[in-house]
């Protein structure tokens, strides 16, 4: 009774459905590729739909639609910086983390500083960022260290190395989320902005924090995915604007803010995953799976909220 | 006049309502004629606002029946209700707040007729009122919301109202305008309506009842013609034993050094409390939220908060929500026990089992939502957050709205203790009881302080005076 209140069941139990669908066409074979495929896929959507899911926490009108091009321009940067060599992955991973450490602060600064609405503010900050990406990239591919690229592409315990960055990333914002004084800080924040001034909880520096992180997270994204996929492009991180709402969306946070899943976001990174191939293997043609995809998404989220005004 | 049909506008025989386990409302028989003014009392949580929902038809009883003469319905009856929650659209103007609640007013020119209606409604309620019935409700100040839900329950809207649900119409309004609301409701009942009128201000219900209703658990435990009650047989009835507020002024201690001064004048000194008065809405809430924003970053917060907020306006200023009880207590003082950085929810459980018991939260479980709460429950959820916290200064936006007689005596009790030991009070209220509990008092009148009142000036006619003195003159 209670497991059926709980948000996060639905992405789940919607993965595994996917899953079930997808694996029954090729009769179980293949299913442990799929499952593979899936984790290593879902481990980007995830970890941009943590950030995205702290953003959306912090109360209506918060959403960070620069995730894209701060991943592109992150993964250029650091790519670029690498140039190759052996032995720069943490370079690397530094330029991309100070990439996104700057694009979360200017991100903020509009929204202070201008009191932009933050749709507004990542928007316009987003073309900027991948402005920057197209004049340095200067349309070379360039390929990360063999080092990093095996790390990206390799496996531990059976698992995708990402999937465990991903996981342990999850762990993480759980812990805060649940069990620290910035998560309640946060929590109270989106319930109402006003309310939780009043209880001197010091918001601003919260809502500044989340935007670091938001940046943070889909810089730490596009450096893997660059890595994982054998360098950075431009349109790299194009369907991780949608990905990383819809993930918030079915994993059960609410889009009102105050109220964060942290499970429901990696069971929804699976199902989207899960829900394209299934559809590929059915032979849909594009058209028909995004009119699909789209469908699909709508009946889970109507799904998991009635779910919730009931209990 | 002289045909006061004395068949009942609606009666309930023995009407009960659950919540799941929660028997809000166990079994009331009540029958509600024209001409009569009926007083209903009881504690927080006693079932008064359950009883009100099942009487304007937006609840239906679990049990028991609910007959309306003539239209069988609420509304055709004429059963109208004015909330405790303040239920108007903020974005919209008063007159297009009218037209919410009266359907019939459509097509052409709808807004001139809504203007006249509500102008007419406020008038014949609140003489000399000065509300625009084109301003937007989010510019008002909480009595004049306040004022413009009374005038909309008021309101002729297409069907005359017979019987007007005054769910605490005061709590929010200060003495003179509440007169004039109680006056009234007199004339309203002598031209032949009904009034069901709930207070936790005994003063006025036993001003305007012809009959008194008293609730407790969920059951009627004294139904009497108001002559007949004293005030405090009243009290016993409702099961709290109340000291009566008279023995005041308690002898004057020694106050510390000053600790809070304000441009405006406002100045507190270590272990005083000090009241704001005057007309609601003239600056004295704005002065305290200046006061604690001023006294609070929102950039840092120190491991113990400088200043702490009790907030009135609940929805908008105090209440978490989508929380527990439990974690609404303890949000502001997490700092305290916290090690690096995480919340120790031993300690915070401990805490709010403590403030459940000292404050008397009437609710088996502080782990369940907030919002499962009474409006006064909820003001005692804010109550405990502030206290547990070891701030110096402590700031009461009129803290007491809908909480019951019994537990204002507690609150009364407890502030005095905290103030014995050092802590500095900031305290509005629009009750002239609450202000004489304070040390010293600051009057307001237009946005400013026209008085500074200390010890036995502390009055309501010295109040009343500062108030509208500049009127007066002119």
């Amino acid at each position: 009774m209670k497991l059926f209140s709980k948000p996060w069941l639905w992405s789940w139990l919607a993965a595994a459905a996917a899953f079930a669908v997808t694996a029954a066409l090729t009769s179980g074979r293949g299913g442990g590729e799929l499952a593979y495929a899936a984790l290593s896929f879902g481990a980007f959507a995830a970890i941009v739909g943590l950030g995205q899911m702290l953003v959306i926490t912090l109360g209506p009108g918060n959403v960070d639609l620069s995730i894209p091009a701060t991943m592109t321009l992150a993964a250029t940067l650091a790519l670029k910086a690498m140039g190759s060599q052996p032995g720069t992955a943490f370079l690397g991973l530094g330029i991309a983390l100070a990439v996104g450490l700057g694009a979360g602060l200017a991100n903020y600064a509009l929204i202070y500083l201008l009191r932009l609405p933050p749709i507004i503010a990542t928007l316009a900050a987003s073309l900027v960022y991948q402005s920057v990406a197209i004049w340095s990239n200067r349309g070379l591919r360039i390929k990360p260290p063999t080092g990093l690229a095996d790390f990206a592409t390799g496996r531990f315990l059976g698992l995708p190395n990402v999937a465990w960055v991903g996981l342990a990333l999850a762990i993480v914002v759980w812990v805060i989320l649940e069990r620290s004084v910035w998560g309640r800080w946060l929590l109270a924040t989106g319930q109402n902005l006003r309310v939780a001034r009043l209880a001197g909880i010091p918001v601003e520096l919260v809502r500044a924090a989340t935007y670091i992180s938001v940046a943070l997270f889909s810089a730490l994204a596009g450096y893997l995915l660059a890595s994982f996929s054998g360098g950075a492009a431009l349109n790299m991180g194009q369907e991780y604007l949608l990905m990383s709402i819809a993930v918030v969306v079915i994993g059960g946070s609410s889009i009102a803010g105050g109220d964060s899943n942290v499970p429901g976001v990696w069971g929804a990174a699976l199902f989207m995953f899960l829900v394209v191939s299934m559809l590929n293997s059915y032979g849909a043609v594009a058209g028909l799976r995004n009119v699909l995809t789209g469908t699909i998404i709508i009946a889970i989220v109507i799904a998991a909220s009635t779910r919730r005004n009931r209990a | 006049m002289s045909d006061h049909e004395n068949a009942p506008i609606v009666t309930l025989t023995d009407a009960a309502k659950h919540f799941g386990p929660v028997r809000a409302l166990d079994g009331v028989s009540l029958s509600v004629s024209l001409g009569d003014c009926i007083g209903l009392v009881g504690h927080n949580g006693a079932g008064k606002s359950t009883l009100v929902n099942l009487i304007n038809g937006g609840l239906a009883p679990s049990s028991g029946k609910i007959a309306f003469a003539q239209g069988q319905t609420a509304f055709g009856a004429g059963v109208r209700s004015v909330f405790q929650e303040l239920s108007l659209c903020a974005n919209l103007t008063v007159a297009e707040n009218l037209r919410i609640a009266h359907s019939a007013l459509n097509g052409f020119g709808w807004r001139r007729r809504a203007r006249a209606e509500i102008r007419a409604s406020l008038d014949a309620v609140f003489p000399g009122h000065g509300i625009d019935p084109d301003a937007e409700v989010g510019t008002l100040s909480i009595a004049e919301r306040q004022m413009v839900e009374i005038a909309i329950g008021f309101a002729s809207r297409g069907s005359e109202a017979r019987l007007v649900i005054l769910d605490e119409p005061t709590s929010a309004l200060d003495a003179a305008i509440a007169r004039q609301l109680l006056a009234h409701v007199k004339q309203f009942c002598a031209n032949g309506g009904a009034v069901v009128f709930i207070s936790h201000m005994l003063g006025e219900v036993f001003e305007v009842a012809s009959r008194i209703v008293v609730l407790k658990d969920g059951k009627v435990v004294a139904e009497r013609p108001t002559p007949e009650f004293t005030r405090a047989g009243l009290v016993d009835a409702m099961g709290h034993v109340a000291a009566e507020s008279g023995g005041v002024a308690t002898a004057r201690r020694d106050f510390g050094p000053e600790v809070v001064r304000t441009d405006q004048g406002l100045s507190a000194r270590r272990g005083e409390i000090v009241g704001l008065s005057g007309l609601a809405g003239h600056g004295q809430a704005a002065a305290l939220a200046r006061l604690f924003l001023s006294r609070s970053s929102a950039w840092h917060a120190g491991k113990t908060p400088d200043v702490v907020f009790v907030a009135g306006d609940r929805p908008r200023d105090g209440v978490l929500p989508l929380w527990s009880i439990l974690r609404n207590i303890s949000i502001s003082i997490l700092r305290n026990d916290a090690t690096r950085g995480m919340v120790n929810r031993q300690a915070e459980a401990a805490v709010a089992k403590d403030w459940k018991t000292r404050i008397g939260i009437r609710t088996d479980d502080v782990t369940n939502p907030v919002l499962s709460l009474s409006g006064g429950n909820q003001q005692k959820v804010l109550f405990a957050r502030a206290l547990a916290s070891p701030a110096p200064v402590v700031i009461m936006d009129d803290p007491m709205r809908g909480v019951d007689v019994g537990t204002k005596q507690d609150v009364y009790a407890m502030i005095r203790a905290e103030a014995a030991r050092g802590r500095t009070f900031l305290w509005y209220s629009t009750e002239t009881e609450e202000i004489c509990q304070c040390d010293r008092v600051f009057v307001f009148r237009n946005h400013a302080i026209s008085a500074e009142l200390n010890g036995t000036d502390i009055t309501e006619e010295k109040i009343l005076e500062a108030s509208f003195e500049m009127r007066e003159a002119s």
